[in-house]
């Protein structure tokens, strides 16, 4: 009789039972495999738990575009050598249906080649290498000296030259103050006759007039050619320095700020002068660099150095993905992170928060505002959007379009904020742009709804929840362990899953339980 | 007092807690196909028109934002009426009207309303306001209730209603809630509603919390709660129970209120009903919902059809708060 429903409660309670096993095969495979493959990377590869000693190695990529024209395409880019520290860790090409050589030559530096038949649409070619600083030694080999070849011109042009070498020279002791009074006097906002007619006649290059001028002085001088290291900074463009022989050596001069030696963040391409990239059968070709720079432990750095082939092959870290991606991927792999703060605040402690994954959005802003101001920032749209919001309900508009309206008010709202606080000189404020604007204005509907509908004190209930999850999401999001962890050990994300799958099957109290119930308790 | 309860000591009481409530019960004994019936106000009115269950009289329903113009040909010859989404959530977006004067509505509290409000309160209500995930939805428009005025003095400016939690076809826990000045005529205890525990065994309070404290007088009506004893309580159980059924639910919230003239009616279902049923009776469900389960088992006749009269007589005896007390 009751052998069926016996049967059936049964089969419910091992189907309760079997997804309880499932579940907790599946976290604990995967917490295993994330833990596993961090130790495992952190005893082989040698890479660090615990942030220490970082190495600052950059990620730069080159980017050969052109458009062909008929008949076979032969492209030739000088690639740099490892000079003033630098030390190339890894390289990497890109040459799709493209011959590809790499040329040696005698004198250490080589050049790439890529040739093909023919091609019928414009195509971009990568060199992708990683480079960090490996000593802080910035000597450059010494060159020979050259003899300096002087430069054949116009009559009025060499006039003019030579009034102005003359001018220079009268008020210079020796070639290094030769050159930087002349960078100087190329930096003037009131320049004279001489450099005006000059710059006029070099197409304002004043980088030939400044190697032309140096000649007919007889100083030595050649073109430094490299790239201004500069984070997240996607089409640069090569620079120039100038490095001219003065007495026994040489120095490098910068023609943007008339200052002697080799600037920090520059990174040398090409010593002397001639052609970087070389294009036969193409034509608008241009040569622009993305560059990324990552914190990587020191001990990683040496590991990849000494181990480039080996090290390729364990890599399941992100920086074997291109330069763009890179960056998303630093910020996406500490989003698990701040999952795992919304489960713990949501289902283990019973925070209210509106819009179950907004605080996570409203974090990531956070993140780039910084913890204080972007809390004012938020207030502020909040404040004033609710503000307007109360005026819009008394025009009784349709939802989408109230919604649609409130977005617009944001942006314009926001738009405000940057400009005042710019013209005020409080340039962080800028940053307001990071917010997530449909989300703010979608916060601002649901806020008023409550609002309207249970009170100012469920407005306050459900608001610093939010936050309070929000800046808990950050404050994990920011921690320099974390930022560590995430980021050099991305399976550690795996675990994370496992936790929250194990968090999704918890079924007991929630702290804010514990106080709700309290006068249960007390009454027994 | 300590701020904090130990979660053993909640355990030892049987208190249900959030998390167990959404595995353990929603979602072990709830099939989300069935959601549709409870969740749609509409389709729980025509599903228990046909099986008998007396429900508040449909006005008419605004299905599409054209139809809002015309809504007050709808309610011309009515003075009392409520406009609520079909599909609303947690008592939101339900607007009680209760008189006229001259071309203004009379909220239940008391406040003046005019035509446009009533047409923008509508066409918020078909955009997805008040609704589960934002989704379109319809108003429909009820007769409002001529409550019975034994509880006339229980609720200020709204009508109260019972909440009866049914577990496998078994009465499991009963609430009142009492709508009053603060909550703004509304039945829900978070905006400050006072809930009365009902013994189930015989419709009489046990116990009235406010924001979750004890209370033994209505705030505003100073009535004692002591006094109250539903009436029509062995009806108003069979109602409950027999809502499970209907709706292919086994863990349910059945909302009823007692009209005047027709004694009990379905209000409404809900698929999630919430935890405060238990600071009202002062007691946990969990037990009670293992005791139900067996109830449900011992009632089941050989044809797996079950007998629901046994299920509320038993559930009678077991939940009955002196007998709990005596043992």
């Amino acid at each position: 009789m009751s052998a069926v429903t016996t049967l059936s409660s049964c089969a419910r309670i091992l189907a309760v039972i079997n997804s309880r096993i499932q579940i907790g095969l599946i976290s604990g495979i995967l917490i295993a495999l994330g833990v596993g493959l961090t130790l495992y990377k952190a005893v082989s590869l040698n890479l660090p738990l615990l942030p220490g000693e970082y190495r600052e190695v950059w990620t730069v990529e080159s980017k050969t575009s052109f458009t062909p024209s008929n008949g076979p395409i032969n492209v030739q880019l000088r690639l740099p050598a490892s000079l003033a520290g630098w030390t190339i860790l890894d390289e990497h090409f890109v040459s799709s249906g493209f011959g590809f050589s790499i040329l040696q030559k005698p004198d250490t530096t080589s050049t790439a080649r890529w040739t093909r038949q023919s091609l019928d649409r414009p195509t971009t070619l990568y060199y992708k290498m990683q480079i960090y600083r490996a000593s802080l030694d910035r000597q450059l080999r010494p060159l020979e000296f050259e003899v300096p070849v002087k430069p054949l011109l116009e009559a009025d042009q060499q006039a003019a030259m030579d009034r102005l070498v003359e001018r220079i020279r009268q008020q210079s002791s020796d070639s290094e103050s030769f050159t930087l009074l002349l960078l100087q006097e190329l930096l003037r906002d009131s320049q004279d006759q001489d450099i005006l007619f000059l710059l006029n006649s070099y197409d304002d290059n004043s980088l030939a007039l400044i190697l032309h001028s140096l000649a007919s002085a007889n100083i030595s001088a050649h073109e430094l050619r490299g790239i201004e290291l500069e984070d997240g900074r996607r089409r640069q463009t090569l620079s120039s320095l100038i490095e001219v022989y003065s007495g026994e050596r040489w120095i490098i001069a910068n023609p943007k700020t008339a200052s002697v030696g080799l600037p920090d963040n520059f990174f040398i391409w090409q010593r002397g002068n001639g052609a970087i990239l070389n294009l036969s059968g193409g034509r608008n070709s241009s040569l622009e660099f993305a560059l990324v720079s990552n914190s990587l432990p020191a001990k990683a750095v040496l590991g990849m150095e000494q181990r480039a082939e080996e090290f390729a092959l364990l890599d399941f870290s992100i920086y074997t993905l291109p330069v763009e991606q890179q960056g998303i991927f630093k910020g996406l792999l500490l989003i698990p992170v701040a999952a795992l703060v919304v489960v713990v605040m949501r289902l283990l402690v019973g925070v209210k928060t509106s819009g179950t994954f907004m605080p996570i959005l409203i974090a990531l802003a956070f993140i780039q505002t910084t913890l204080l101001l972007g809390l004012i920032i938020f207030l502020a749209l909040i404040g004033s959007g609710l503000w307007i919001r109360s005026y819009l309900s008394r025009l009784n508009l349709l939802l989408v379009a109230r919604v649609a309206t409130v977005i617009i008010v944001v942006i314009l709202l926001m738009a405000a904020l940057a400009v005042t606080s710019y013209k005020l000189g409080l340039d962080q404020i800028l940053t307001v742009t990071f917010f997530p604007t449909v989300i703010v204005a979608w916060t601002i509907e649901r806020m008023s709804i409550l609002w309207e509908e249970e009170g100012g004190h469920e407005v306050l209930i459900q608001g610093s929840g939010s936050l309070l999850v929000a800046v808990l999401a950050y404050l994990a999001m920011s921690n320099t362990l974390v930022e560590h962890l995430t980021f050099n050990f991305p399976e550690l994300s795996l675990s994370l899953l496992g936790v929250i799958l194990l968090l999704g099957k918890y079924t007991g109290y929630r702290l804010s339980e514990l106080y709700r119930f309290r006068d249960l308790a007390s009454k027994q | 007092m300590s701020l904090l309860v130990s979660p053993l000591k909640l355990r030892e009481l049987g208190i249900l807690g959030m998390n167990n409530r959404n595995i353990g019960f929603i979602g072990r004994y709830n099939q989300r196909k069935n959601y549709g019936l409870a969740d749609n106000k509409l389709k729980t009115k025509s599903a228990a028109i046909a099986r008998g269950i007396p429900v508040p009289e449909l006005i008419g329903t605004v299905d599409y934002q054209f139809q809002v113009r015309t809504i007050s040909n709808l309610l011309q010859d009515r003075d009392a009426f409520v406009i609520k989404p079909s599909q609303g959530s947690g008592g939101k977006g339900i607007l009680v009207i209760v008189g006229r004067e001259g071309d203004k509505f009379i909220k239940s509290s008391g406040a003046l309303i005019d035509d446009r409000e009533v047409r923008r309160h509508s066409s918020n209500i078909l955009a997805g306001l008040h609704s589960l995930g934002g989704r379109n939805d319809s108003a429909m428009i009820e007769a409002l209730i001529d409550f019975d005025p034994i509880l006339k003095d229980y609720s200020y400016e709204g009508v109260p209603d019972i909440r009866v939690i049914v577990f496998r076809g078994v009465p499991v826990m009963a609430m009142m809630r009492c709508a009053t000045h603060v909550s703004d005529g509304k039945a829900n205890l978070h905006q400050g509603a006072v809930g009365v525990g009902i013994d189930i065994a015989t419709g009489q309070s046990i116990c009235a919390v406010q924001h979750n404290r004890i209370v033994s007088q209505h705030p505003d009506t100073h009535i004692n709660f002591d006094t109250l004893a539903i009436p029509h309580w062995q009806q108003l159980l069979e109602l409950a129970s027999g809502c499970a059924g209907m709706a292919g639910l086994d863990y349910l919230g059945v909302d009823i209120v007692l009209d005047r003239l027709r004694g009990p009616m379905l209000l409404e279902l809900n698929a999630r009903p919430g935890l405060a049923i238990q600071v009202a009776n002062q007691a946990g469900l969990q037990h009670r919902l293992l005791l139900a389960a067996k109830i449900a088992d011992d009632s089941t006749v050989a044809d797996g059809s079950a007998d629901a009269g046994q299920k509320i007589a038993l559930a009678r005896r077991y939940f009955s708060v002196q007998s709990a007390q005596a043992t």
